[in-house]
This record gives C-alpha cells, sequence and structure tokens, in this order.
C-alpha cells in the first residue's frame, strides 16, 4: 500500500507545481477552443507572433528589464556595505540598524507607495522611470542586506590582510579578493533584486501612474476582462525570467530561498 | 577594502538607512498629513477627522471589508498551516532533497501569475468547467459551480493557501531537518505510537517556527492587493482593496478615507509582525 501511495503523493505534488506553466500553454498556443472541448483541438502561434510584434508588449517588457537591472544594481550599491558591518562587526545599536532596514518587509507596500504617490507627484518623481526605481529599491533592499550579511558572517577577513601585506591596493582587493569571495551570494542577491522588481505591480502601478508600463500592469489589467489565449501569453512571458532564475539557482535557493520568499 | 576601527559602522550603513528611512518616513508622513485633511493636490490644508469618522461609521463599507479581509486572512493561515505541517512532516521522513527543490519551484510564480492560473482552471468557462461538460456532469458553464470571483472569497482563499503551502512546508522542514532525530527515536524506543512522537515531540518543536510563519503569513494576506483585486467581487471588497479604490477616486476628498483605512491595516499588520517577531525570540 505504502508503496503505491508515496509515488503518486509525490506524483500529484509535481503535477500541482507543473500545472500552471501546461495550462498557460495550452491557452496561448490554441485557438478556437471552445467550450466544452476538454482539449485544445487546433494548436497556432498566432498569439505568440502578435505579441512579439506588438509594441506595447514589448515596449512593457523592455521597461520592466530596465528597471529591473537598475533596481538590482542599485540595491546591490547600497547593500554591500551596510551587510558588511552587519555581517563582520559588532557594535553598539546593530540590533536597531536590523530592525529599521526590516521596516520595509513589515510595512505593507499598499501603504508605502500611497504615501510615495503624494510625495512623489509633489517632486516630479511620479510618472518617471527614477520614481519607480527609487520605489523599488525600497521592498529588494532588505533581501539583499540580508542575504549579503549572512555571507560576510561567514567571511574570512585575512584574506584581505594578506593582500594587503603583499601589497595589494584597496581597489585590487576589493575587486579581486572581496568580491570575488563573495560571487555566489552576489549573484543570488542580484537575482532575487530583480525578481522582486520584475514582478512588482503595486508600487509601479502606484508610482508610475499609468505612464510606466510594465509587464505585471498589462496582464493585471488583461485578467480583469481580456481574452484567455492573451493572459495566457503574458503570463508565459511573465514568468520566463523567474523561471529561468529558480531552474538554475535550484541548488541555492535551498539556502537562500526562505529570507526572500515572504516577499515575493 | 578593511574599515579602519575609527570609522564607524554607521558610516556603512548611511546610504541605506538613508533610503530607507527618508522614503518610508516620508511617506508614512504624507499618509497621516492627508488622512487628517491635509490634501496637497486640490490644495486643502484644515486638520479635520473627518475621514477617520466617515471610515469608523457603523455603517460605512469598511466594516464590511474588514470582515471579509480577516476571514480570507484567517481561513487561508489556518488551512495552509495544517497541511503544511502535514506535509512536511511526511517529507522530514523521506531523505534527499528532491522535493525541496521542488517546493521552491512554486517561487517562479508570483501571487499575480498564480492567481491568473486559478482564474483560467476554475472560471466557469475555464479548465475545469469544460472537463465537467466533456463528463457529462454539466451541460452549460452557467451550471458550474462559481469558484473565482465568488462572495465567500473561496478563490481568494484557494489561491493563498497554493502560495503559502509551499512557504510554509519549508519553514517547518528546516526546522525539522536542523534537530537531530534523536528525540524521535527515543520516543520510539519508550514505546511511544506514531501519533504520539507526533502530538508530543514534532509539533512542539516546529511549534514556534509554525506561529511565527503563520503570523507572517496572515499580515502578507491581510494587507495585499492584487489577489483580492483579480478574484474577488464588487462587494463585499477586501481591505486593500477598498484602500486603493478609495486613494484613486476621481473625488478628491475621498482619498483621505483611503489613507486612513490604509494605516488601519499597517497598524494591524505591524502588531502581528511584533508579536511574530517574538513568538520567533522565543522559540
Amino acid at each position: 500500500m505504502k508503496r503505491i501511495i508515496t509515488p503518486l503523493f509525490r506524483f500529484t505534488l509535481y503535477l500541482v507545481l507543473i500545472a500552471p506553466l501546461l495550462l498557460f500553454a495550452a491557452y496561448a498556443f490554441s485557438t478556437r477552443w471552445f467550450f466544452p472541448q476538454p482539449f485544445p483541438a487546433e494548436w497556432t502561434t498566432t498569439t505568440f507572433q502578435r505579441a512579439i510584434h506588438d509594441s506595447r508588449t514589448l515596449s512593457s517588457m523592455a521597461q520592466g528589464l530596465w528597471i529591473a537591472l537598475l533596481v538590482s544594481v542599485l540595491s546591490l550599491i547600497l547593500a554591500l556595505p551596510a551587510a558588511r558591518v552587519l555581517g563582520l562587526r559588532k557594535f553598539r545599536g546593530r540590533q536597531l540598524a536590523w530592525l529599521l532596514l526590516f521596516l520595509p518587509t513589515i510595512i505593507p507596500p499598499l501603504a508605502i507607495g500611497m504615501g510615495l504617490n503624494i510625495l512623489f507627484l509633489q517632486i516630479g518623481l511620479a510618472g518617471t522611470i527614477a520614481g519607480v526605481i527609487l520605489a523599488h529599491i525600497i521592498p529588494t533592499l532588505p533581501y539583499t542586506i540580508f542575504t549579503l550579511s549572512s555571507a560576510f558572517a561567514r567571511f574570512d577577513e585575512n584574506y584581505e590582510f594578506q593582500a594587503l601585506a603583499l601589497g595589494a591596493s584597496p581597489w585590487h582587493i576589493f575587486f579581486k579578493v572581496t568580491l570575488r569571495m563573495m560571487t555566489p551570494s552576489l549573484v543570488v542577491a542580484t537575482l532575487f533584486a530583480f525578481l522582486i522588481s520584475w514582478s512588482q505591480y503595486l508600487l509601479t502601478l502606484l508610482i508610475g501612474g499609468g505612464q510606466i508600463i510594465t509587464l505585471p500592469i498589462l496582464l493585471f489589467s488583461a485578467a480583469s476582462g481580456g481574452n484567455p489565449s492573451i493572459i495566457a501569453m503574458l503570463s508565459l512571458l511573465f514568468v520566463a525570467p523567474p523561471v529561468l532564475v529558480v531552474a538554475f539557482t535550484a541548488r541555492q535557493l535551498n539556502q537562500h530561498g526562505e529570507e526572500i520568499r515572504e516577499q515575493y | 577594502m578593511r574599515s579602519h576601527p575609527i570609522f564607524s559602522p554607521w558610516l556603512s550603513l548611511a546610504p541605506a538607512l538613508t533610503i530607507v528611512l527618508v522614503l518610508l518616513g516620508a511617506s508614512l508622513l504624507y499618509a497621516v498629513a492627508e488622512s487628517v485633511g491635509y490634501i496637497s493636490v486640490i490644495g486643502q490644508s484644515k486638520f479635520s477627522l473627518d475621514a477617520y469618522r466617515n471610515t469608523l461609521d457603523l455603517n460605512s463599507e469598511f466594516w464590511a471589508s474588514l470582515e471579509f479581509s480577516l476571514w480570507i486572512s484567517i481561513v487561508s493561515t489556518l488551512i495552509s498551516s495544517a497541511i503544511a505541517l502535514l506535509l512536511a512532516v511526511w517529507l522530514s521522513e523521506r531523505r534527499g532533497n528532491t522535493d525541496t527543490l521542488a517546493l521552491n519551484w512554486n517561487l517562479a510564480f508570483p501571487h499575480l501569475v498564480w492567481s491568473v492560473a486559478l482564474l483560467l482552471f476554475l472560471s466557469q468557462s475555464g479548465l475545469f468547467s469544460r472537463w465537467a461538460a466533456s463528463l457529462g456532469l454539466i451541460s452549460t458553464p452557467a451550471e458550474f459551480p462559481v469558484l473565482v470571483r465568488d462572495r465567500f472569497g473561496i478563490g481568494i482563499i484557494l489561491s493563498y493557501i497554493g502560495k503559502e503551502i509551499p512557504f510554509l512546508t519549508i519553514t517547518i522542514l528546516s526546522v525539522l531537518r536542523s534537530q537531530s532525530v534523536g528525540y524521535d527515536v527515543v520516543a520510539e524506543n519508550l514505546g511511544a505510537s506514531r501519533w504520539q512522537r507526533l502530538r508530543y515531540v514534532t509539533i512542539p518543536q516546529v511549534m514556534p517556527a509554525l506561529l511565527a510563519g503563520s503570523l507572517l503569513i496572515f499580515g502578507f494576506i491581510f494587507s495585499s492587493y492584487e489577489v483580492p483585486a483579480l478574484l474577488g467581487v464588487g462587494y463585499p471588497r477586501a481591505l486593500p482593496v477598498l484602500a486603493l479604490r478609495f486613494f484613486l477616486d476621481p473625488d478628491l476628498r475621498a482619498r483621505s478615507e483611503g489613507m486612513v483605512i490604509s494605516l488601519i491595516i499597517t497598524l494591524i499588520v505591524m502588531i502581528v509582525a511584533v508579536v511574530s517577531l517574538k513568538m520567533k525570540d522565543e522559540g
């Protein structure tokens, strides 16, 4: 009995996990799939062709990629020094610093976005890429800092001393020793900052104010009453980066996944 | 580059802290200001608590939304926790981390996409409805039960459960895997049954992590917008949906009420988060 149940259970688990992709593919690459046909009868790439030639879809993807790229680079630059002292130093107020940097994970994006909406309208950042990037950094920064600081906690500074003793310049040490040793965590932190920004809906909506259109914005409005094929196609385009990232970083995720999971 | 001892660590923290504190501080400040009547967009600057009074009025939609939000948050949290606990215990008895890898797969699907998938699966002309029809169970789409965009938030709850079970399972699993198998074996040697071991050994072990995780999820669900906006109905609306609708209302005076609701959500979530952090520390 047990020999049947375990594989069956596992099969169900895996099926549930893969089902959304199959569903999106079925809707996106079929045509004239009428009720009550249980499976698509006619396959087509028309929706796909149309999507990759549609200027709105393309520009939303380009804009989303561009924003997410800048957000992850900026979060990394802001996070590195902070994560270093949090991971390596004991100092008075360390707990307080943690708490303050983690506030963005507790305060709902809704409240942050609504407040920033007013602020950014006044200082002219509303509806601009810069404004959206700034807003996205709020949710990505805590996760970047957390990932990097736990890596710094295992970091041995003696390698840097050694390089210094051998006459390396500070920049040389930073690029050739510190960054080199931190590479795996840097990759994970960057990828997840990228994903959090890429999938951000509410902050983009509230700050972008209809000027900055990213894929989640397009998908949301399509899903509120659109053609299933188009909804499915947009979903596929939207999940393509996350699916690739998760597939390629599966191992590291086992160590770092928990930290970013809540937000994402 | 080694930071010199006379450099304060706060110097390194300054860029990140400045960004976070300035943006959060300003955004909360503006939210509070607008909630008490200072609406800069229309140049209104008179202190008034009308928005609070209107929101908390017993006849206002706020109470129906609060009830609905509490309903979906509590039910989703309870169901996810129960299933995650069972799943984690079941998985912890098995070796290898292929299953953990599989659970991580859920990260590839943000809440928005997962909700869209449910929409395509469960709507009255969706995949399951088609299957039911081809099996002869129903003959028209209207006969399929309303599972998304329904009065009781079934679609919303299903969406959250699907996302939160993997999250909680991994949280519990990492606790179970970090403990030595000792306790379980000792209990078994002392003659404890499978059920007794679960009840008196495993559950107390994972309880702090499970409770902290559940509260975290509750806070997240209670304050998030996309899922109820996509899978919910016009009435009752979840609190975040109501807040945003008021905030974006063409009648600019409604904005204050949107702000009030958003501040109330924030307050509740912060209280829950503090309790959750306390539990984690004690665990």
